[in-house]
């Protein structure tokens, strides 16, 4: 079992045939709603994992760049007449271009005020998107035209299902091969000790910068499917502060480091609250128990701690 | 020139807030190295508390008592469920446990009291004193008074009770510290005690002119740790210095430049302060060892 889950193509073929067959035992379209929103929260929390789990660098203004892939589609298709794939391709050049341009004098910050300075860009982001109503339609959000590709318009969440299946597959290959790459080996040891990296000639900044394009490039991508999945955009809802956080905890909650983590970590995040909007008024309340329980009880990680049974025989 | 000292004005008034908010933050991360970001909530419900045990009947004076005595439990409460049983776990699980904790606490108060804005009357009426052709308003005085107060209060506990030196040996060093017999844990609670009690007084001091409602912690907590940061995380000095440019920055940004982004200038600010001084303003610059 655990050389199963450290061996990359047994995972995507795995993860592959779990949402191969998932639509057999779907019941609804609600359904289906609802496992797509996981494939997208798990392309970005993969992202996020790159930056978190390997470079050890934390960002809480993550769902900036997600913001930005859910407007590059809406204005992009409403404002430019752009095709969505197109737009989504712009968003996504944004948000690299985006953490190219600002992830240089962020990066060089460490600990609390790389989190502070990574809350503002996120805060920025969200301002700019709930005041720049002429664009974006305000904090009410704003349509996004359907997407159209050959000459069909794609809607119904179950193509949306199989589409941000396929990202996601696409998503984690990506991210084990760079994981596997000497980039990766790069990352594990700025994580592991920087300074050490550094003595040893790993050129450390010129890496952070590089999985925080990444990333913020995961991010985009996933943001841009949200929008076309739900069919409506509003900042808060795809740039806001709470958003930026429940991706840090996906993170963490399913494993730091742990690709397979990151998705777990996203189906928890995204099913858990969805089982509870039936005690709709303590949706905050219940939500905010979940997040300090799941931290409190497994600091590591879902993966990890799995892992660390199976390896210790249940010790 | 009325304005600009308007605008000052107000950006004080704010900024002493922002500045009780930082001081709890330093006080809980000197004793813990814990990043509380429900730091907020404490100034939230010191003001619904005081709104709603008003509105039951009790005198405010009483009222505001009772509401600095629940909220100095909530923090306890956050210490002993929360922080204390995930002792050892990384930096991030404990920021995502204290913002788990201030999502708990905003949705207790939904639930509790409601979602809607309320106000307390101010403690000297609402005629503006004018000064310079500038309007101050008599509650502005009683924030910056009050502000002004507990920070002299802190400061002197800090150096001048052997509490205070507790304190200061445990934000030293946690292990030299317990060696030589300070109950470092019961530091760490009366940390969260005092941080909740002083958040607690900022939100009933400050609600009479911002007005409260159940989701102010949010952006109280961001603002807080953003003017922590500005002026260096672990330096008391630095959190009210952080918290005051903080107030104004917004203040004249708002008035200056744009009051939608006025938040945004705020972080643009510090963002670029931390880009020349990585450590913050008051910080000490710190260097990694292997």
């Amino acid at each position: 079992m655990e050389r199963l889950l450290r061996n990359r193509w047994a995972l995507v073929l795995a993860l592959a045939l779990v949402l191969a067959a998932l639509p057999l035992v779907f019941p609804s379209n609600y359904y289906f709603r609802v496992a797509a929103l996981v494939n997208i929260f798990a392309l970005a929390a993969i992202g996020l994992n790159l930056l978190m789990g390997y470079a050890g660098q934390v960002s809480l203004g993550h769902a900036g760049f997600m913001g930005i892939g859910a407007y590059a589609v809406a204005i992009g298709a409403s404002r430019f007449g752009l095709n969505g794939a197109v737009a989504m391709l712009a968003g996504a050049a944004i948000a690299g271009l985006l953490a190219f341009l600002v992830g240089r004098p962020i990066l060089r910050l460490k600990g609390h005020y790389l989190a502070v300075a990574t809350l503002g860009l996120g805060l920025l982001i969200s301002m700019a998107l709930t005041n720049e109503a002429g664009w974006t339609g305000g904090p009410d959000g704003m349509a996004v035209p359907r997407l159209e590709l050959f000459g069909t318009r794609l809607r119904g969440p179950d193509t949306w299902y199989m589409i941000t299946a396929g990202a996601l597959v696409l998503g984690v290959i990506l991210a084990l091969n760079l994981i596997e790459s000497p980039t990766g080996r790069a990352m594990r040891a700025i994580h592991d000790s920087e300074i050490a990296a550094r003595v040893v000639g790993v050129d450390v900044a010129a890496y952070k910068l590089k999985i925080f394009v990444i990333s913020a490039v995961y991010a985009s991508i996933a943001g841009s499917l949200m929008a076309f999945l739900n069919g409506h955009i509003t900042p808060d809802g795809t740039a806001g502060f709470l958003r930026s956080v429940e991706l840090v905890t996906m993170v963490v909650l399913g494993g730091l480091g742990s690709v397979l983590g990151a998705i777990v970590g996203a189906a928890m995040l995204v099913i858990l609250p969805q089982a509870l909007t039936i005690f709709h008024e303590y949706e905050h309340l219940l939500l905010g128990l979940i997040i300090m329980a799941s931290m409190i009880l497994l600091p590591r990680g879902v993966i990890p701690s799995l892992l660390a049974r199976l390896r210790g025989g249940g010790a | 020139m009325p304005e600009l000292l308007q605008f000052a004005f107000s950006g004080l008034t704010v900024g002493a807030v922002y500045a009780l908010v930082a001081l709890g933050f330093t006080l809980i991360y000197n004793a813990s190295d814990v990043v509380n970001f429900a730091q907020g909530e404490f100034v939230m419900l010191g003001g619904m508390i005081t709104v709603f045990l008003h509105l039951a009947g009790l005198p405010i004076p009483v009222a505001a008592f009772a509401a600095i005595v629940i909220t100095v439990l909530v923090g306890l409460a956050l210490y002993a469920f929360a922080i204390d049983l995930a002792r050892g776990s990384g930096a991030v699980q404990i920021i995502i446990i204290t913002i788990g904790a201030s999502i708990f606490l905003r949705g207790v108060a939904q639930v509790i009291f409601d979602k809607r804005f309320h106000a307390l009357p101010a403690w000297f009426g609402s005629d503006p004193i004018r000064i310079g052709g500038a309007a101050i308003l008599p509650q502005s005085l009683v924030v910056l008074a009050g502000a002004a107060l507990i920070v002299a209060l802190i400061f002197l506990i800090i150096d001048r009770t052997i509490l205070g030196r507790a304190i200061l040996a445990t934000a030293t060093n946690r292990l030299a510290a317990r060696l030589v017999g300070i109950p470092v844990r019961r530091i760490v609670a009366l940390s969260f005690a005092l941080s909740a009690a002083i958040g607690a007084v900022a939100g009933l001091l400050v609600t009479p002119i911002t007005l409260t409602s159940y989701d102010v912690g949010t952006l109280m907590a961001l603002k807080g740790f953003a003017a922590a940061m500005l002026g260096g995380m672990g330096s008391a000095p630095g959190a009210i210095v952080g918290g005051v440019l903080l107030g104004l920055a917004e203040s004249f940004g708002a008035g200056l430049i744009s009051s939608k982004y006025k938040d945004a200038i705020a972080f643009l600010i510090i963002l670029f302060t931390l880009f020349v001084r990585p450590q913050g303003l008051f910080g000490k610059k710190s260097t990694e060892r292997v």
